[in-house]
């Protein structure tokens, strides 16, 4: 019968009328991201790194630049280099997150924000200065240690970065990874291995029990 | 004394609103008849392929969300499994749950937005393709809980997926799964039945079975032409052999066939989601493989998928280096395409954006 499509249609009009709209007005709304959101721009842990470049090898696309020489503060260790230049060319980040995934002493983190828009290509280069000082609101991408511990970066408080790494998971222990950061800081107390027993103390986010969960790779 | 006429050629696109993308229709027509039509595409090449020998096997996975950008789930499935017959491995148990269920939550997003935009094509103002919209709205979400992004997902690795799903995602997924019958009931209701719907694509272009073999079309416009071909069915990779769900096959292969395969299909996916949800169990996720990984020299695999718009396959050849040494993409959207001429000629303008809306094409994945 004709005219029937007509009636349904303007029944659904009417059923929506008294319903709340699914759309969100941006600028004065905000949708919350999930932990895992891959933004920018990214966390990078200097403390952290040692200037491998696993993060600029791994980058599909190549605009990670790093720029190091032989650092004078952990020469004993001879893994930590002196970083000079630590670019990030956002404006042609895929933001895949592989650099984050290759990074292998959790030195660098996907960011939480998605509103770093620029007016120059040249300002969307994220340098060494920025990543210092920028706020710490790493993403849980790849972080199996800071989804186990309930963080999200949108709550708002930042990360330390020895708060960060995946030595206090309980599988990760027989790695060297994170052992050498008491070293590097400068702190230079004693045994390293000692310190990442500290890490592992039940307290730190009482992570001691979730830690062993079947997650991540093996 | 009579009116002297000719036929008139008209570019539609490339940039058109109703043509999906960068491409182009050089359509000869007779008055509103349509008497030759040649595809142009190209467009929208990135060099894919090529970009795909020069990267390592784990930075290709990013190149093939940017195929078909509206179900990257999928290209991702379908590279990883070539991959991984290359390497002669086979992902682990949960992995291969989690795929599927993820696979399948993007095939309901890209259908939506194939009928969406069909309808849309028909003069529906944006109704149905708001829903669409809706509703694939959630998946994303439900994606980025679960990798990070919402499009350009890069969630699959070769050997499984990079992390296990994140505690919270469970009760998202169990809360949209619940959702998910009635805001696909209400696209049903408002359209399935609508007369100027029926009378619009019913019996509009029709694709015999005999030229849909020919030209090799697949995906749900070869099953709207009456062949019951899947290749989640026919050779099942990853957890399809486990789970259990119908092939929906058209009679005509006319417009209406088309959309009415895919809304079908929605269906049938969320079936497999539900298999999924109840099989799943905990376990590793994913191999350890290392990032970066050398194959055999002269290896060579060729996986495929059912994608939502049809077969895609990848072939990779291997000379023991980093990267392939070739990777051959085999997109659906492109030979799907090739019946265009096929079904636009004889019709008239307003039957041809439908036709190509009812298709389903994506130009990310025609172009590459």
């Amino acid at each position: 019968m004709y005219g029937m499509g007509m009636v349904k249609g303007l029944l659904v009009t009417l059923k929506n009328l008294t319903k709340r709209p699914f759309t969100v007005q941006y600028p004065e709304e905000r949708l919350k991201q999930h932990p895992r959101f891959r933004g920018e721009e990214f966390v990078w842990y200097e403390e952290r790194c040692t200037g491998c470049a696993s993060c600029a090898k791994f980058c599909p696309l190549g605009i990670i630049k790093i720029v190091t020489s032989p650092s004078e503060t952990a020469p004993a260790q001879g893994d930590k280099y002196l970083l000079e230049v630590f670019d990030i060319d956002i404006a042609r980040c895929m933001f895949c997150g592989l650099c984050v995934e290759a990074c292998p002493y959790d030195a660098l983190f996907m960011g939480s924000g998605f509103e770093q828009s620029q007016y120059s290509r040249k300002e969307m280069v994220i340098g060494i200065d920025q990543l210092r000082q920028a706020d710490k609101h790493p993403s849980t991408f790849f972080r199996p240690q800071l989804e186990s511990a309930g963080y999200d970066p949108h709550q708002g408080q930042p990360l330390h970065w020895k708060d960060v790494g995946r030595e206090s998971w309980r599988w990760h222990q027989h790695e060297k990874a994170g052992m050498r950061l008491e070293s590097a800081a400068g702190s230079g107390n004693g045994d390293p291995i000692e310190a990442v027993d500290d890490l592992n103390s039940p307290d730190l986010g009482g992570t001691a029990e979730d830690a062993g969960a079947p997650e991540q790779t093996q | 004394m009579p009116i002297h006429t000719e036929p008139m050629t008209i570019n539609v696109g490339p940039q058109h609103p109703s043509t999906h993308g960068v491409f182009r229709l050089r359509v000869t027509f007779d008055g509103e008849e349509i008497l030759e039509v040649e595809p142009v595409f190209g467009y929208l090449h990135r060099g894919t392929e090529k970009l795909a020998e020069e990267r390592t096997y784990v930075q290709i996975v990013t190149l093939t969300d940017r195929l078909d950008y509206v179900s990257s789930m999928i290209n991702n499935q379908g590279y990883c499994l070539a991959v991984e017959k290359l390497l002669g491995v086979e992902p682990p148990l949960r992995a291969k749950w989690l795929r599927t269920m993820v696979a399948e939550l993007q095939r309901i997003a890209s259908h939506l937005m194939g009928i969406g935009f069909f309808l849309q094509d028909l003069g529906t103002l944006g109704t149905p393709l708001m829903y669409g919209f809706r509703t694939r709205e959630k998946i994303l979400d439900l994606f980025e809980m679960l990798c990070g992004a919402r499009i350009t997902l890069t969630y699959m690795r070769p050997g499984g997926v990079f992390s296990d799903t994140p505690p919270d995602f469970w009760p998202a997924l169990e809360n949209f799964m619940q959702e998910l019958p009635t805001e696909i009931g209400e696209i049903e209701q408002l359209v399935m039945e609508n007369e100027i719907v029926l009378v619009r694509t019913k019996g509009v272009s029709p694709l015999s079975p005999e030229m849909a073999i020919n030209c090799s079309v697949s995906g749900p416009v070869l099953r709207a032409s009456g062949i019951a071909w899947d290749w989640r069915k026919m050779e099942p990779y990853d957890a399809y052999e486990w789970v259990d769900f119908d092939v929906p096959v058209g009679a005509n292969g006319d417009n209406y066939d088309r959309f009415w395969v895919r809304m079908q299909e929605i269906h049938q996916s969320a079936r497999i989601i539900h298999q999924c949800m109840e099989h799943i169990e905990p376990g590793p996720v994913r191999l350890d493989l290392p990032l970066v990984f050398r194959p055999e020299p002269g290896a060579e695999a060729y996986g495929r998928v059912e994608a939502s718009k049809g077969e895609l396959a990848f072939y990779m050849l291997s000379d023991g280096g980093v990267s392939p040494y070739r990777c051959k993409i085999r997109s659906p959207s492109l030979i799907n395409l090739t019946v265009t001429e096929h079904l636009l000629v004889g019709w008239k303008l307003a039957d041809m954006i439908v036709t190509l809306g009812s298709l389903d094409i994506n130009m990310g994945e025609v172009d590459r």
